[in-house]
């Protein structure tokens, strides 16, 4: 007879490993640094994790249907690039309106050729990462943008202001992964999101349309893109062609440290949100104890790696993997 | 009998659509540019492409093993860090221009380990590649920073720039070694129990392991060649410049990538071939070639090539489907 008590701490482990490596780290952080756990400090941290956050969100939703999306990084490039460059040619307010269109409609492409003509997710959104990263340097002409009335403008909201006393980024951030977490676990769309990512046969017998559903998720990923092009650019007030770069991959490293399997579907938006945060905290608790910045990627290097193990291991009840 | 041997090229054609593409933008080029059809340009395109390429060959194998790597880039960066880094040290200053070999030899040494780190975490862990090597992109290029303090570093020794802008006969030596890699992972792949046992393990991987495969071993195999190309992309490239900086080989992985999907490698695995890989490559090279010369700005190149990208898979679907067992809804 195996051990039950053993069995359900392996079961807490497997359903909740997540958690418990973020409450270690973070106690972990609090004891080397005295200045980690204060609140200004968590503050920051969740501030600046807030842009990877809000694309996590969206890709997560993505993933759990069973694709990937590559392109992320340079749509935000795009997208920050058309905001920034727009909000002193046409106001805010319609430069606002014109990106989050431009950026949908850079999903729907996404959509329509992963969705409808069900092409491999993986290549589409590479091929989309080059072409969008290219229709940015057209637009802007290998120029960086500007706002140049910094001061005046209500666009500083985004990424600078406080609403209610909360940062905004900090309020959009948790308010969308509140708000997406309700929508994929208690509404018919988030579940039909799972049951193609699990198994796409059944679910077209379910009746489930596969093709307009990954469509749909597209739409999300690009739409959350074009929210955090909205914080990144109103926090800096300008922009570089290619200031997205490299995003796509910390932000799957967010959805895939929260246990989101890449193989579709399961997945927590919650627990991206732990994923991104963790993220965050060792790259800001490193730096309070004095390691070289660069610390951090050799970390994730390794909790990456360990998160993704320690979850098979604990599905699967061995540890090593049976492969020969 | 012409008709047949019609419908064999047709049906080549159709499996590999990357060469229709590359006599069509050869041809493209050869007209509209006057200092296209050079036999010099051609060797730059040969040197130009002598990088992604080398990656691609081992890429190649590792994507028919069903596996991906993208970890590549950074370790073109470490590569090309130690190598010109290690033969400026102290320990080395009598030895003249022999100082190279052993700075080299450790570049290479270092992919080869790193590419036994990918594959034996694939092996004993079971986690996906992709996970794997996305945490190893990210991990060594935070060694690369941490090791070069976030500089670059200049080659003193001028034999080794020399190196690589020299020739052997005709050709340049990074050409040649690109075409000598290529024929001889082709000849691996194609013609020796390795290269069977590559697609046996990337088509079925449990009918591979029934067969007798011990495929942990295997794919780690292949991962070290990977790793092993890739420090050698780390290498020529340095030389080529004489210099390392901590950033190089960013964005390398979706190159390669990139050139082997144009090459009919499919992600799923089992398929593929090094022939195909190389059209892959110069599809590439041609094409930035063609429109540097034409002097398009680089940004509608990374334009076309998504496009072209997506274009070539979905061609690919068209016309190789498997067709009857996918459901149509």
């Amino acid at each position: 007879m195996a051990d039950p008590r053993l069995k359900s701490i392996g079961d807490l482990l497997a359903r909740q490993g997540i958690l418990i490596a973020f409450a270690i780290f973070l106690v972990g952080f609090a004891v080397f640094s005295d200045r980690f756990l204060t609140p200004e400090n968590l503050e920051t941290v969740i501030r600046q994790a807030a842009i990877i956050g809000v694309m996590a969100i969206g890709v997560t939703v993505v993933v759990i249907g069973g694709n990937l999306d590559l392109s992320v990084g340079s749509m935000l490039s795009f997208s920050t690039v058309l905001v920034v460059d727009l909000h002193d040619k046409i106001g805010p307010e319609l430069a606002i309106v014109v990106m989050l269109a431009a950026t949908l409609v850079l999903g729907a492409i996404n959509g329509f050729l992963v969705g409808v003509a069900r092409l491999n997710s993986l290549i589409v959104t590479l091929g989309m990462l080059s072409a969008i990263q290219g229709l940015t340097l057209i637009y802007t002409g290998g120029k960086n943008v500007d706002i140049l009335d910094q001061e005046t403008t209500w666009f500083a909201i985004f990424g600078r202001g406080h609403i209610l006393g909360i940062a905004t980024p900090i309020l959009m951030f948790l308010g969308l992964a509140l708000f997406m977490h309700v929508v994929m676990a208690y509404t018919p769309f988030g579940r039909r999101v799972y049951a193609v990512g699990g198994n796409p046969t059944a679910a077209v017998f379910s009746g489930i349309r596969r093709s307009r559903l990954v469509f749909s998720t597209y739409l999300i990923s690009a739409f959350t893109t074009g929210l955090a092009a909205l914080i990144l650019g109103s926090r800096v007030m300008g922009s570089q062609n290619n200031v997205g770069q490299g995003y796509e991959l910390l932000v799957l490293a967010g959805v895939i440290l929260g246990g989101t399997s890449l193989l579709g579907g399961s997945g927590n938006i919650l627990k991206t949100v732990i994923g991104v945060l963790i993220l965050g905290f060792i790259q800001n608790g490193l730096l309070l104890m004095g390691f070289p910045y660069y610390a951090q990627w050799l970390v994730t290097w390794v909790v990456i790696i360990l998160a993704v193990w320690l979850d098979i291991a604990a599905k699967r009840g061995r540890l090593l993997s049976p492969i020969a | 009998m012409a008709d047949t041997s019609k419908n064999a090229f047709a049906t080549w054609l159709m499996r590999n659509p990357i060469w229709g593409f590359i006599v069509i933008i050869f041809v493209f080029f050869s007209v509209s540019n006057e200092y296209f059809f050079d036999l010099q340009n051609f060797r730059n395109i040969l040197v130009q492409t002598s990088t992604i390429g080398l990656i691609a060959l081992g890429m190649t194998l590792v994507m028919i093993n069903g596996n991906i790597d993208l970890s590549v880039g950074a370790v073109v960066a470490l590569a090309a860090s130690l190598a010109v880094d290690l033969q400026s040290w102290g320990v080395f200053a009598t030895w003249g221009n022999w100082a190279i070999l052993p700075a080299v030899a450790t570049a290479l040494a270092a992919g080869i380990a790193l590419g036994a780190l990918n594959g034996f975490i694939v092996w004993k862990t079971g986690v996906d590649a992709f996970i794997v090597t996305l945490g190893a992109m990210i991990g060594v290029r935070g060694l690369v920073f941490i090791y070069t303090r976030e500089e670059s570093f200049f080659a003193s020794n001028f034999a080794y720039s020399d190196f690589g802008s020299s020739s052997v006969g005709p050709l340049p030596t990074l050409a040649v070694l690109f075409l000598v890699f290529t024929v001889v992972t082709h000849l691996l792949l194609s013609r020796t129990v390795h290269g069977r046992n590559t697609y046996a393990v990337g088509g079925n991987r449990e009918a591979a392991v029934n067969a007798g495969i011990r495929v942990g071993p295997h794919m780690m195999i292949n991962f070290m060649i990977v790793g092993f190309f890739a420090a050698l992309a780390g290498v020529t490239l340095s030389s080529q410049m004489g210099a390392a900086t901590p950033n190089l080989g960013r964005d390398y992985e979706l190159w390669v990538i990139t050139a082997t999907v144009l090459g009919g490698t499919k992600l799923t695995g089992g398929a593929g071939n090094i022939i195909g890989t190389f059209g892959g490559v110069l599809a590439i090279g041609i094409l930035r070639n063609g429109m540097n010369l034409m002097q398009v700005p680089a940004f509608y190149v990374l334009v076309i090539l998504g496009v072209i990208l997506i274009a070539v898979l979905f061609l690919d679907k068209q016309l190789n489907r498997r067709g009857k067992q996918e459901l149509k809804i």
